[in-house]
């Protein structure tokens, strides 16, 4: 089989990893690569700590199982540290990308690791402040796209702006927020 | 022209039933199908399809009202789940004994009780014996591709029955995925218009449908609903040929993923073959011959198809997402079983449930069932006809 790069994210209900993740994948695939995004749906509510899958490859996808082993971690949410199984199934040059106030050297005390790499961006501020809500799922995959280097960010935003006019046709002004969200996580990000 | 997209299931699925623009539409919402009837509903909106969509108040109206429409001459589907499927059991029958050509997705759901949202196969294994073509899909783009087909197989003259197609809740129906989708005008064209050869509304031919039926004919007409099965399969297989030439994807009856020289082989249907057939690439590249079977189409069952297939392998495991409560195994299983009995030839076929309620189905689960497999191969002995995969005990 050929490598495919599988991705988690963890996050509470309400907070967008289910889109996230959708979005990700359909920004993806129409740059011709071969995605899924699919959500671990549980019992759905609001705060609730949940899951959401990628699988990113240039082939086709056979495997339909949960990810258990994932190249790429997200956290929405930093209460989650301590509590999710955040480095279960991770290989030892995994890559987390933590929405957080906190510092990269910090969080890799939290999580008590030593290989691999962290990046942390916050993603809760930079929603506020150009969303107007503190929704961090857009701005995550800005930072996504910087820690992974796998897809070009200009292209990847002329496919987000598609996305987001689909997705939002009916209140077209929040398409922008998003947008400039996306971009300052892709600057703002730090990695270590 | 074809155009690669990335769609969930469910809006493949929607996808399809607009390129299609069947008469009439009658649903009722029901998780994990609802977005089905959602999005299309939205089509009918905004008059980008010409259906009559009737929001019903329950499952077994919104088969009846299809059955109505059915019968009336139209062009008519709905879609479900689970719970749904269940309360439609009763006119489902109807519908296949009325030969009415009604097409309708389901989203595979485990059944109640205890509740539960996620997948398997316990609905439509309900449904197993009332005379309904099953088709299976295995991902997004299969599920798009059989809405399509199953049109044409439903409507065929030598065939004149429903066709359910099936696919998994949540693992497909709320999955992104890529698949190619085809322009409407070449769906529109390869789906064409229904031409019934009996309908209610045809005043010049007066007739009446759905009648009491004694002794002295009911017995024949179930005959020709299975004499209608057997003649299935040839439609299914030229329509699957037809649809090559339109979308360069052929369907059959089933899909032989490595099984010339298979030692081993895994029989499953749905999303979890894609999750087969990828352990089996991986147990051959370290020796060991796997191989896969899917059913696409579980009835009529395509028994000697299947034996065919299967029978130069030594070990054989029967996936099922689905209980009997028989005891002894799964309703594939069954039907595998008794298959390959008629070659003689000792082939050894074991059963695996799984992934009842959504359970995950993992790559080292099913890389177990095969090496259980290639333990029967070596030693000719099965400990355990019937085993639970994933199961705590």
């Amino acid at each position: 089989m050929a490598k495919v790069l599988e991705i988690r994210w963890h996050a509470r209900g309400g907070q967008g990893a289910k889109t996230a993740a959708l979005m990700l994948a359909e920004s993806v695939a129409a740059m011709g690569k071969y995605v899924q995004g699919f959500p671990e749906y549980g019992p759905e509510r609001m705060g609730a700590p949940i899951l959401a899958f990628n699988r990113i490859s240039d082939e086709p996808i056979y495997i339909h199982s949960n990810v258990i082993n994932p190249d790429i971690v997200m956290v929405l949410d930093p209460t989650l540290i301590g509590k999710a199984k955040i480095t279960d199934g991770v290989p030892e040059d995994g890559i987390y990308i933590i929405n957080t106030t906190k510092t990269p050297a910090e969080i890799r005390e939290m999580l008590g690791i030593k290989g691999g790499k962290i990046y942390t961006v916050n993603a809760a501020q930079i929603s506020l402040e150009t969303i107007g809500r503190p929704i961090p799922n857009t701005p995550m995959m800005g930072a996504f796209v910087k820690a992974t280097g796998i897809i070009p960010f200009d292209e990847f935003m002329v496919h987000m702006r598609e996305q987001l006019a689909k997705k939002f046709k009916s209140k077209p002004e929040v398409i922008e927020g998003n947008l400039k969200a996306i971009e300052r996580a892709y600057q703002e990000v730090k990695g270590e | 022209m074809k155009t690669k997209v990335a769609l969930t299931g469910n809006e493949a699925v929607a996808q399809a039933m607009k390129q299609i623009n069947p008469d009439v539409v009658a649903a009722y919402p029901i998780t994990p199908q609802t977005e089905i009837v959602q999005i299309f509903s939205s089509f009918v909106a905004n008059g980008e399809v010409d259906t009559e969509f009737v929001a019903v108040e329950s499952e077994h109206s919104a088969m009846s009202a299809a059955i109505g429409a059915s019968a009336a001459g139209a062009r008519a589907m709905t879609a479900t789940s689970s719970q749904g499927l269940a309360l439609m059991f009763e006119v489902v029958y109807i519908a296949a004994s009325m030969r009415l050509p009604i097409v309708f997705p389901v989203v595979n759901r485990a059944l109640s009780g205890p509740i539960n949202i996620h997948c398997d196969h316990s609905d439509a294994m309900g449904l197993r014996d009332s005379g309904v073509i099953q088709l299976y899909s295995e991902n997004a783009q299969e599920a798009y591709d059989n809405m399509i087909q199953a049109v044409r197989i439903a409507e065929h003259p030598d065939v004149q029955l429903p066709v359910m197609v099936n696919m998994d809740g949540f693992i497909t129906s709320h999955a992104m995925d890529v698949l190619e989708v085809l322009d409407d005008e070449t769906v529109r064209n390869f789906v064409g218009t229904r031409v019934p050869l009996d309908y209610l509304l045809d005043a010049q031919n007066p007739v009446s449908m759905g009648n009491f039926d004694m002794y002295e004919f009911y017995f024949e007409h179930k005959r020709q609903q299975t004499e209608a099965m057997k003649k299935a399969k040839e439609v299914i297989k030229e329509i699957g040929k037809e649809y090559a030439k339109i979308s360069g994807r052929e369907y059959g009856l089933f899909e032989a993923y490595k099984l010339d020289d298979a030692d081993v082989a895994v029989v499953v249907l749905n999303s979890a073959a894609g999750t087969a057939k990828g352990v089996a690439d991986e147990l051959r590249a370290r020796g060991i011959k796997a191989g896969v079977l899917k059913p696409r189409v579980f009835r009529p069952f395509p028994q000697d198809e299947i034996r065919e297939a299967l029978k130069g392998v030594k070990a054989v495991a029967v996936m099922d997402r689905a209980e009997t409560f028989s005891t002894c195994g799964g309703p594939m299983f069954a039907d595998v079983r008794n298959t390959l009995y008629d070659l003689k030839n000792d082939i050894k076929v074991v059963n695996y449930i799984y992934g009842l309620g959504g359970r995950d189905l993992r790559l080292e689960d099913v890389e177990k069932v095969f090496m259980d497999l290639e333990n029967i191969r070596k030693t000719g002995r099965v400990d355990e006809t019937v085993k639970y995969l994933g199961l705590r005990e």
